[in-house]
């Protein structure tokens, strides 16, 4: 597999609501989550592209993907937030291309 | 024919070249491993305390592997010799390791690989756990068990292959299942603990224990298509509870009984646990610690995700933190977690696979108990058109994997029409066993 683009994954969010002509008036940002595990079953994806307004945190955009995939309140509680490799509070301020992964447990041996 | 004698004529001459090779690559090792010995025996004489050291160490579980009390032992040098050629392992490495025990805690997929390394690089003291007994279906994955051991003690297969591999390192067998009243004991006689478990109990139980007893906790998982790996409670990084205080409903969690795993992927990571283990007891290199690494089989992909470090409000390892030993032993996992640590009584509603195309007894319907509420109607036509068939009236039977799907099943049913549902108890596994034996369980 090769690696997908970060511009060309499934935009999650719809246009309508927040249509990216509008960037001029109020500048969005690209963000692109990762699913692991049990969030990959929850959301049937291995990832997608999610666009957030310009200042949203990392709490924004877990509401935003709570408000698409309502499944994924299943794991909110007890999973691994990363934010381009690393460890993130929710609080963090999100910037244009970030990678979010959400990582719950896997406990199978 | 006639190739096959001129194909021997020239690779007699091609074997003498590579002997020649092998001689002058043997002398050239034989030299270096001389200065090594030089290196580490002062006075040159150590040789004759090859054995017999074990006996030195305090501890119950012996911490030398045939190692003498200021180097390896000449067999030593031969067996590990590629070993001590590493610039960054070496001698202290090698000497290190043997001094170690370790303690692999579940001897299924993870612990496989995991105990089989140990033994072959030579650690001082291998301590298995497990109270499971070999099973078929888990041979696919399980690779340190044969047919042979196929309804014994899994403590008892491992324990057989890893002496087989490698007789000098001491072995010891605990056939029984780790828990909270005898963790601590089995728990303190070891340097590193493994955790090779496959249920979220056990992984609460054992993280707690290590920071008890302070020892480092080399965390692996794999389900399905996924593996992941951490160090735990190693130099002051963080503990299982600190990255997941809270845990996981037992659907998030689940195991590879119920939904399946590739058998490679446990090997992946538990060859990697190995690697750490291997790391954190010969102090080289720079334990996973702090760090989480996820393997994707289906992508081919790893990484590694910087995590949280230790919380200072971690209930375990916080600094406020006031659970003692007592705490420990009277805590109930399985509770805490709300799943089993026996994957046998492991049945739960939602862990049944939701539509099994594994098999399926003649003339049934195959309906995942989640989508029963839609297909009433399409058991309602089907009873009839059976007893139009038969011109008797349809007797309706569930039946599931274990029996208690169908009992929740059945309970619904009655409750919305179907007042004369009955229950096949004991499942798929007691219709294989007591009516049709070549049926199959899985
Ligand atoms: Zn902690």
């Amino acid at each position: 597999m090769t690696e997908e683009p970060k511009d060309t994954c499934d935009v999650i969010g719809s246009q309508k609501t927040n249509p990216s002509q509008d960037k001029d008036l109020a500048p969005y940002i690209k963000i692109k989550v990762l699913f692991f595990a049990r969030a990959r079953d929850l959301t049937g994806s291995t990832e997608i592209c999610l666009e957030m307004p310009d200042g949203s945190t990392a709490r924004d955009c877990m509401s935003k993907l709570l408000i698409e995939f309502p499944n994924l309140q299943e794991i909110y509680n007890s999973m691994v937030l990363a934010l381009n490799e690393e460890y993130a509070p929710e609080s963090t301020i999100l910037k244009d291309k970030d990678e979010l992964a959400i990582i719950p447990p896997i406990s199978g041996g | 024919m006639d190739s096959k004698e001129i194909g021997c004529g020239s690779c007699g001459a091609d074997l003498l070249g590579e002997i020649e090779r092998l001689r002058a690559e043997k002398e050239e090792l034989e030299s270096r491993i001389h200065l090594l010995e030089a290196q580490i025996k002062p006075g040159g004489a150590a040789e004759k305390d090859r054995s017999g050291n074990c006996s030195l160490s305090s501890l119950s579980c012996p911490q030398m592997n045939g190692a003498t009390l200021s180097g390896l032992s000449p067999k030593m040098i031969h067996r590990y010799s590629r070993h001590l050629l590493l610039p960054d392992f070496g001698v202290e490495g090698q000497l290190k390791l043997s001094k170690s025990s370790i303690l692999v805690v579940g001897a299924g997929g993870l612990g496989s690989p995991v105990a089989m390394y140990l033994a072959s690089c030579g650690v001082g003291c291998l301590g298995i756990v497990d109270s499971d007994i070999v099973e078929l279906n888990n041979l696919h994955r399980q690779i340190i068990h044969t047919e042979a051991y196929v309804g014994q003690s899994k403590v008892k297969s491992a324990a057989s292959s890893c002496h087989a591999i490698n007789s000098s390192v001491k072995l010891v067998e605990h056939r029984e299942a780790l828990q909270a009243v005898n963790a601590l004991d089995i728990v303190s006689k070891y340097d590193i603990v493994v955790d090779a478990t496959d249920n979220l109990p056990s992984r609460y139980m054992i993280s707690d224990c290590c920071v008890l007893l302070d020892k480092p906790l080399v965390s692996g998982a794999a389900l399905g298509m996924e593996g992941q790996l951490t160090v735990y409670n190693y130099n002051g990084g963080p503990c299982y509870r600190c990255l997941f205080p809270t845990p996981p409903p037992s659907t998030a969690c689940q195991r590879c009984s119920d939904s399946g795993v590739l058998g490679v992927v446990p090997g992946v990571i538990g060859c990697l646990q190995a690697l750490e283990a291997i790391k954190v007891a010969s102090a080289v290199g720079e334990p996973l610690s702090g760090r989480m690494l996820l393997f994707d089989a289906l992508s081919s992909r790893t990484r590694t995700v910087k995590i949280r470090g230790r919380s200072p409000l971690c209930p375990i390892c916080g600094e406020n933190a006031a659970f003692t030993r007592e705490n420990f032993q009277s805590f109930d996992y399985e509770n805490f977690t709300q799943s089993p640590m026996s994957d046998r009584s492991s049945e739960k509603l939602n862990l049944i696979p939701e539509s099994s195309r594994i098999t399926a007894i003649p003339k049934s319907m195959n309906i995942p108990l989640s989508n029963l509420e839609d297909k009433l109607s399409t058991i309602d036509s089907a009873l009839k058109q059976a007893a139009q068939d038969s011109g008797k009236c349809a007797s309706l039977f569930v039946v599931c994997r274990r029996g208690n799907d169908s009992q929740r099943a059945v309970d619904y049913l009655s409750k919305n029409g179907f007042p004369l549902a009955k229950d096949i108890v004991g499942g798929l596994q007691s219709w294989s066993q007591d009516v049709d034996h070549t049926f199959p369980s899985y």
